[in-house]
Order: structure tokens, then sequence, then C-alpha cells
């Protein structure tokens, strides 16, 4: 990408008045050699891949260490008996965080946005946004596209690895990735979507990364949760007209910072935080003596 | 940064660098073996050998050497496909001084009995760094259209190879010189711009002192 800006990806499309999805394909056309044809027919592809990573879904699935699967089911069935709160479409996004999330542990087909780790979020705010609204697959394509430029920038002044920045970078970037995404999609403007992100961002600054046993299992799955339900609520204030005071370039900045300050035990190295804990040391125990035994 | 790097790849879960980066490693050292594999010793070093069978990365390491890619469902039964398809293997794990976290060591014996001895680090995102090939140092990705030339350390080589690239209008992106010894056996590493075009590898095996070339053209867009 050739932006290295938030501000100047918006500038760019604004004098070439072009939207900003546009802007956004025929840089990464230009810069990778790609045809935009090619390019639309990979985002289709992804998008696609995204669909078939909620499908796949199987209650009774549990990954390696036997701790993950069967959460997104029972959160289906208790929202199917009208025992839970939020309405419909929120409900749902939940129900597909937690179950792409744990198709991702349980070793099935997945699309990495921006990481493995937080591959539930995107899918989750726009999957169970395609039943509510008659919405154009052009338009969500459009919403990938937007979301993937605003993540490169992230990727570029910051970082999006929880090894480097903690969850904030992982889980942080995706759920600002998709408030951007579903203000695109909800019909905002190029600068509401970015006001989208950086409340996102800025609401999940210092989000550690914490992995039990060091697997993208616990607490993962349940935070891609939190950051689909967390995009909802900042394309919602950027919707109904409310800013960032922040600008994003500055609140990806102070993101990349405070992963630098974060200690090695809250960066993916599985010491600190949930960790850490008795029961997750205690946990790590058990994966280890059943990698051992294998 | 690709926009494809940030939303993508399409992978077989649960981490994109212990097991999309893991298939990679075994694909790319499929490649480099030139052939099929018939047996496999691979050890695993830090992160891969400690959390490895959680994340799937032994599956996944046997899964590309198969010649899967990230995304193929069949990973998590790489075993069993190995054992239909006569690929016998052996993992253990191993203490690397200063490699990176996700390391693993593959050593391969082909269909034809040929042998490769690599070192591959898996660097976040389901991307890849190939650091040593045959016990010499190396540098690459295998994200680039890369050619790799594996000769006597003489002259004239670099520049036949150059020259043949430029014959056929690729342009050299990253070079990279590798050897043993003065004298000895040396590896050279290019990444290009261009696809590299397969007549070339006929056209340097005639040259004296080349013992193997290896060609990795990228899909368009991966």
């Amino acid at each position: 990408m050739s932006f290295s800006s938030i501000a100047s990806m918006l500038e760019a499309a604004k004098s070439a008045d072009k939207p900003l999805y546009t802007v956004v394909c025929e840089d990464d056309c230009q810069e990778n050699n790609y045809t935009e044809e090619a390019s639309h027919r990979q985002i289709q592809t992804l998008w696609e891949a995204m669909q078939q990573s909620s499908k796949q879904y199987c209650a009774s699935d549990r990954s390696n260490s036997g701790f993950i699967g069967g959460d997104a089911e029972k959160l289906r069935l208790a929202a199917q008996a009208g025992a839970l709160i939020g309405g419909t479409y929120l409900l749902r996004v939940i129900e597909e965080a937690l179950k792409v999330a744990e198709c991702n542990a349980c070793m099935k087909r997945i699309v990495a946005a921006p990481t493995a780790g937080s591959c539930g979020v995107l899918p989750a705010v726009l999957l169970p946004l395609t039943e509510e609204k008659q919405l154009d697959t052009e338009v969500i394509l459009q919403a990938l596209y937007i979301a993937a430029g605003f993540g490169q920038i992230t990727a570029i002044r910051a970082n999006v690895a929880g090894a480097e920045g903690g969850c904030q970078a992982e889980i942080g970037t995706a759920s600002a990735m998709a408030a951007a995404a579903l203000t695109h999609c909800m019909g905002g403007t190029a600068e509401q979507c970015a006001h989208a992100f950086a409340m996102s961002l800025g609401n999940l600054l210092g989000l550690i990364c914490d992995p039990v046993a060091g697997l993208v299992e616990i607490p993962c799955v349940k935070r891609n949760v939190v950051g689909a339900v967390n995009a909802v609520s900042a394309a919602n204030m950027a919707l109904a007209g409310i800013t960032s005071h922040i600008p994003a370039d500055e609140v990806i900045d102070t993101m990349g910072e405070v992963g630098d300050t974060l200690p090695a035990s809250l960066r993916e190295t599985g010491l600190g935080g949930l960790a850490a804990t008795p029961t997750g040391k205690k946990i790590t125990e058990q994966v280890l003596h059943h990698e051992q035994s294998l | 940064m690709r926009l494809f790097d940030i939303l993508g790849p399409i992978m077989v879960g649960p981490s994109s660098s212990h097991t999309a980066g893991a298939v990679r490693i075994g694909l790319t050292a499929r490649k480099l073996l030139g052939e099929a594999p018939v047996h496999a010793d691979i050890s695993l070093h830090g992160s891969f050998a400690l959390t490895g069978h959680g994340h799937g990365t032994d599956c996944a390491l046997i899964a590309g050497l198969l010649g899967m890619q990230p995304d193929d469902l069949r990973i998590p039964n790489s075993y069993a496909l190995a054992e239909q398809e006569g690929l016998s293997f052996t993992f253990s794990t191993v203490q690397i001084r200063n490699a990176h976290p996700n390391t693993a060591r593959l050593q391969l014996t082909g269909a034809s009995g040929r042998t490769l001895d690599v070192v591959a680090e898996s660097i976040g995102g389901g991307r890849i760094r190939v650091s040593s090939i045959d016990g010499i140092e190396a540098n690459f990705s295998g994200e680039h259209n890369t050619l790799i030339v594996h000769n006597q350390d003489t002259p004239g080589h670099v520049a036949a190879v150059t020259s043949a690239l430029m014959q056929r209008h690729v342009n050299i992106a990253t070079m990279q010189l590798f050897r043993n010894a003065q004298g000895g056996y040396a590896v050279m590493i290019l990444e290009c711009d261009q696809p590299i075009p397969t007549d070339i590898e006929q056209w340097l095996s005639h040259i004296d002192g080349i013992q193997k070339i290896t060609i990795f053209n990228q899909e368009d867009p991966s």
C-alpha cells in the first residue's frame, strides 16, 4: 500500500472524486501488478470463504486440547428460546463470532482478518447483516476493501500481531476494520468509516494477549465476541454522527506505542494475564502432559 | 504490505504462524527438494516444539510436504495421507542457537534419492523465511518469484544467471549469494519482479558447475 496514513487515503479519494473502496483497490493493484479483475475475483473468493467458515460449524467439534467447541450452539439455542437480551442482530453477531472462532480452533478453514486468532470478528458483523438487510453483495465487497485499507495502514504504522502488540493489535484491529466495514454497509461516508474505526480501536487500547497454554483458544475465542460487539457499537455511534475526538491515525500510533510498552508476559508468551492464573496454569500442565504422551 | 496479506490468507486454523506458516514451510521444502519426499526427519524448536501439537504444527508440516496449500481441509488428516503416499517421517525437539521461536529443520530424502536439509522460520501472519539450505545460510520468503541456483563457487556463474534473466526481460528485485567455503558449494537466490520462464532451467543446467536449479513462481494474486 502506498498510503501511510488514513488522512492521506481519505484525501486521495476526495481529490480524485472516487469512492474510498475504489482508491484502496486501485492502489493495491498498482503496487502489486494485479489487474482489477484479478483483485475482484480474490475479494469475492474471500467473502465466499468467510460465509463458508460459518456454514461448516459443527457443534460437536472439539479443538485438539478439548477446551473449545459447542459454545456458539449454546448461544443459538438460548437465543431461540428467548432467554437472552440484545435484539436479533446483536445476538446473531455474538453467535457468529463464536462460531467462526471455534471453527478456527478446531482446524477448519477460515479467513485470517487480519489474523487467524481474530478471524471471527469481520464475518460476525457482516453475515447477520445480510440476513437483516437486503444488501447487494457488491456493497459487502466494497466494505471488505475498506476494511483492508484501514487494516493495512494499521499494520504499516503499528502492527497486527499479538506477539508484538498484544490482543489490541489483533482483536483491536479486527474490530476497527469491522466497524469501518459495517459503517460503509449502512450507508456511512468515508469520514464516518474513519470515525467508527478510530472509536472502535480506541475502545480496545491496552487489551493484552494472554493465551492459556499458548494456544489460540482461551481467551481468544471469546475475545472475538468482544471485538465484534465493540465494532457494532462504534459503527452505530459513527452513523449517528458521533465523531472520534482523536483522529484515526493518532489512535493507531497510540496502539503501537501501548504495544511497545506492554511487558513480554502480556504479548502472546502465555506467561501472564489469564494464562498465569492458577486455573490457567493447571490447564497448561494438562495440555503439556497431553503433548508429551503423544 | 499487500491487501491480501491483511485480509487473508484463507487457511485452516488455528494459528497463522503455527499452522498456515508450518504448511508453507513444508511446501517450500518440497519445492526446494524438487520432487516428492519419501522420508522426512523434522526437528522443532521453541514455540513450535512447545505448543506445536495443540496448533497442529506437526500435521501442517507434513501436509506441506505432501504438496498441500494452507487452506487444504485435509491438513488435520495429513498423517494418514502421508502413509498412503509413501512418506515416512520422524519428529524430534531441538534447541537451535539464536533461532526464531517458530523454527523447523527438515531433512528430506526424495524419491530419486536426492536429499535436502532446510531450516525455516514462521515469522507471523502465515509468512515464512528460509534461513538455511543444506547447511548454508539463506534468507528468502518464497513470496516473490524466486530463482535458486546451487553451484560450485567459481567465476562466471553469477554473470551467466543474470544475463539469462536479462535476455528473458526478467528484472531482479533482490539477489543474495551464500557459500560454505571459497571455491566450495554456493547458493544464489534471486527474487524477481516477473515470473521466471521455465526454459531457463534447461539453459542453465548445461553450464559447467551448476548443480541444481529451483524455480518458484507466484500465483496472481495470492
